[in-house]
């Protein structure tokens, strides 16, 4: 797809968020319902295949507009698993299967999760148990990585997940299930060799689509928050005029520049050698970006920050889940401190530069 | 948010082809002993950088017609990162190469550019900064140092403080008062290159926290300036002081200056680190990366004819941030003393030299707080 109609993809994406998230959708995604109206005019404008080839039928949208694209969901609080249905379609089309209508989830979500597929007649079966896979029950399908007796990696799409499963939801009460899969049945073109960029699994594909996401939420609190610093009136000013406030905000800008610059740095690795270590420092970054700038948003909004009149907390929950979510911050920071490490000090500059 | 923006770059093939030219360059100036196993970047060394000039790696954007080599700011970027990365010791000629070389490039009389340009690019000749005085640090519109008209030229009178080796260069381009302020108190100020080797100038040391001589105040006492030595026009000083500053900021020497005791940190942990500090050392990396890209949108946006101020102040105030940080994690997950003179402990040495300088990272180039100031003005909040 040519840039300049993912430029129009994207613009017409963030209208689209910015009409049908409303205060009352997400007060209704809130307290248990799935936004069934908004699935359709999100499903409409053809984004859950955003990322998948042309040829597929998707949009085949670059990596890089895709990831964007995610930003620009995160930014709206999208109470959608629309991250989760692009990376499921795009690697299920990758993997060579036929892109079903409706959301599609994804696990394993954590590093302590694995299935194990073993044959089953003319087909598969799987066993294990996926912990908080995001909308697990509400999800028509879901996408998982399963290892064989051999070890060799494999994409399995499940269609709705067995009733039964225990529900849990995250901070900002996006549903959470976790799914006990052992025994479930899967035919033999349900199972497909997994492509190159979900060989190790599925936790770098969804830490690096937090990471955008979080990257448009923390967007999403600085523009609250400068906007009720210049309104809000004490001692017979805008509040954005004392330097406290101002420097506050300041610092808080930082941590999303160099969150934004993170994430970028991964999506622009996207499928390539140093994918694994752009992703782990997008995700360290933006993660730990998402609580400085949600604390320094809370408290330029004061008390009213703190209520459920001002839709600050729709950005701010999501952050405090989403960056614990696919491996929090520690995770991926140890995981580079061992790269770096194993490979000694005078390797780190060729490593950061790319050369 | 509209407030800034740090585009994605490719760095060019040239720049990647400059890049292993600087290693190559750096690897035989290791090998003949030139380049100390901890060097830090801000060492000077003449002799270094008059190597360094007759390698190309100095005025690498300026045109040929000056002693330059007529290439990009993405490719003057990777000369930059490489040799900080190095820890090579480039303080000599940093400052002219930098800052004080664009502006006469685009401001100073031909005259100047004829005999200065040239020596600069040759690794020969080198600048200091007369920005800051003793009553004007942060606030600059407060400048004193004044200049008066005479036959030919300007007599200047007053102070400058805080000027890194001013004992050693060769030039400053002092930042002066030459017209009231007026309302906005930017104007009135110009500035002027000053040759540091003629009469009417004198150079006092002061020694800095960790004992080394770096910076100095400068007197002036009728010190006489020719005509064409004023840098751009008569009161045109704010403007050009503020994208100056611009270039100052926004630079690798903003992140990277205690680099190596990164790497040192890294050997000294060593392969199989715990798990906390395998965490800590994967934190610093990764703001470190972050920072790298930011830095590198900066010389893309200069590239393409944008002044970044926000962005550079974004990247300074984030990036000193990391450097005063990298030596308070070190200690955290090392048990070490830091030793101004353990000749058998690189990191304990390391260590203790960049504690020791630690404090100047948030202060010199403006201190962290005016440029919070000025990221909220970019933000809309003044």
């Amino acid at each position: 797809m040519s840039s300049e109609i993912s430029s129009i993809l994207l613009d017409q994406a963030d209208r689209l968020f910015a009409q049908h998230v409303t205060r009352e959708r997400l007060a209704d995604a809130d307290a248990g319902h799935w936004p069934e109206a908004l699935w359709q005019a999100v499903e409409a404008a053809g984004l859950p295949l955003a990322l998948v080839a042309e040829e597929a039928g998707g949009a085949g949208l670059a990596a890089a507009d895709g990831m964007t694209l995610l930003r620009r969901a995160g930014y709206h609080t999208v109470p959608l698993p629309l991250a989760e249905t692009m990376l499921a379609a795009h690697l299920w089309a990758a993997a060579g299967g036929a892109v079903p209508e409706g959301p599609i989830t994804l696990g394993p979500c954590n590093v302590s999760d694995t299935l194990a597929l073993e044959r089953a007649g003319t087909g598969f079966s799987l066993r294990g148990r996926l912990h908080r896979v995001p909308w697990g029950e509400q999800a028509g399908h879901v996408l998982v990585h399963a290892r064989d007796a051999g070890g060799a990696a494999h994409l399995a799409l499940l269609g709705r997940a067995p009733a039964g499963n225990a529900q849990r939801r995250n901070l900002a009460l996006e549903p959470r299930a976790t799914l006990d899969l052992d025994g479930v049945a899967l035919a033999a073109d349900a199972v497909r060799k997994a492509p190159a960029l979900a060989e190790g699994g599925l936790l770098e594909l969804g830490a690096l689509a937090r990471a955008q996401q979080m990257v448009g939420a923390m967007e999403r609190c600085l523009d609250y928050g400068l906007t009720y610093a210049n309104e809000r009136k004490q001692f017979g000013r805008p509040i954005g005029k004392f330097q406290a406030v101002q420097h506050m905000l300041a610092i808080a800008a930082g941590h999303y520049a160099a969150a934004a610059a993170a994430a970028d740095f991964a999506a622009q690795a996207w499928g390539s050698a140093r994918f694994g270590f752009a992703v782990a420092v997008a995700k360290a970054r933006a993660g730990e970006a998402a609580g400085a700038v949600a604390e320094a948003a809370h408290q330029v909004h004061g008390a009213m920050g703190f209520t459920q009149e001002h839709p600050l907390h729709f950005a701010t929950r999501r952050l405090w889940s989403w960056r614990d979510e696919f491996g929090h911050e520690a995770l991926w920071q140890e995981r580079i401190g061992r790269e770096v490490c194993a490979a000694g000090g005078a390797a780190l500059w060729p490593m950061l530069v790319g050369a | 948010m509209q407030a800034f923006q740090f585009d994605t770059v490719t760095l060019p093939p040239e720049a990647e082809d400059m890049r292993r030219r600087v290693r190559a360059f750096l690897a035989e100036e290791r090998a003949a002993g030139h380049l100390s196993g901890r060097g830090s970047w801000s060492a000077f060394d003449p002799e270094f950088s008059r190597r360094a000039g007759a390698a190309g790696f100095i005025g690498v954007t300026w045109p040929r017609e000056f002693g330059g080599h007529a290439q990009s700011f993405l490719v003057r970027y990777v000369v930059t990162e490489e040799m900080l990365a190095a820890g090579a010791p480039c303080g000599a000629h940093w400052v002219a190469d930098r800052q004080s070389g664009p502006q006469i490039l685009r401001h100073g009389s031909e005259a100047a550019k004829r005999e200065i340009l040239p020596r600069i690019c040759a690794g020969e000749c080198f600048f200091a900064i007369g920005m800051s005085e003793p009553d004007s640090g942060s606030d600059l519109a407060a400048t004193r140092t004044r200049a008066t008209r005479t036959t030919g030229g300007w007599l200047i009178n007053g102070a400058k403080i805080w000027t890194s080796r001013a004992h050693r260069a060769h030039y400053l381009i002092a930042l002066v008062r030459t017209g009231e302020a007026g309302e906005d108190r930017h104007g009135g100020l110009t500035q002027f290159i000053v040759d540091l080797g003629q009469p009417g100038v004198t150079v006092r040391p002061i020694r800095n926290l960790a004992g080394g001589h770096e910076f100095n105040e400068v007197f002036f006492n009728d010190y006489f300036v020719a005509d064409d030595r004023m840098v751009g026009k008569e009161g045109q000083g704010w403007s050009m002081v503020t994208s100056e500053l611009a270039f100052e900021r926004s630079g690798p020497d903003r992140f990277l200056s205690d680099y190596q005791l990164l790497a040192e940190l890294i050997d000294r942990v060593g392969k199989a680190p715990g798990e906390r500090q395998a965490v800590e050392i994967g934190r610093l990396v990764a703001h470190l990366a972050a920072l790298r890209r930011m830095s590198t949108a900066i010389a893309g946006m200069i590239e393409n004819g944008r002044s970044p101020g926000v962005e550079a102040a974004l990247v300074k105030d984030v990036g000193t941030n990391f450097e005063r940080d990298l030596p308070e994690v070190a200690r955290r997950i090392v048990a070490v003393e830091p030793s101004v003179d353990d000749d058998e402990d690189a990191f304990a040495a390391a260590l203790a030299d960049v504690e020791l300088h630690a404090p100047s990272f948030t202060i010199r180039g403006g201190t962290r707080e005016i440029l919070r100031g000025m990221i909220a003005r970019g933000l809309g909040l003044r």
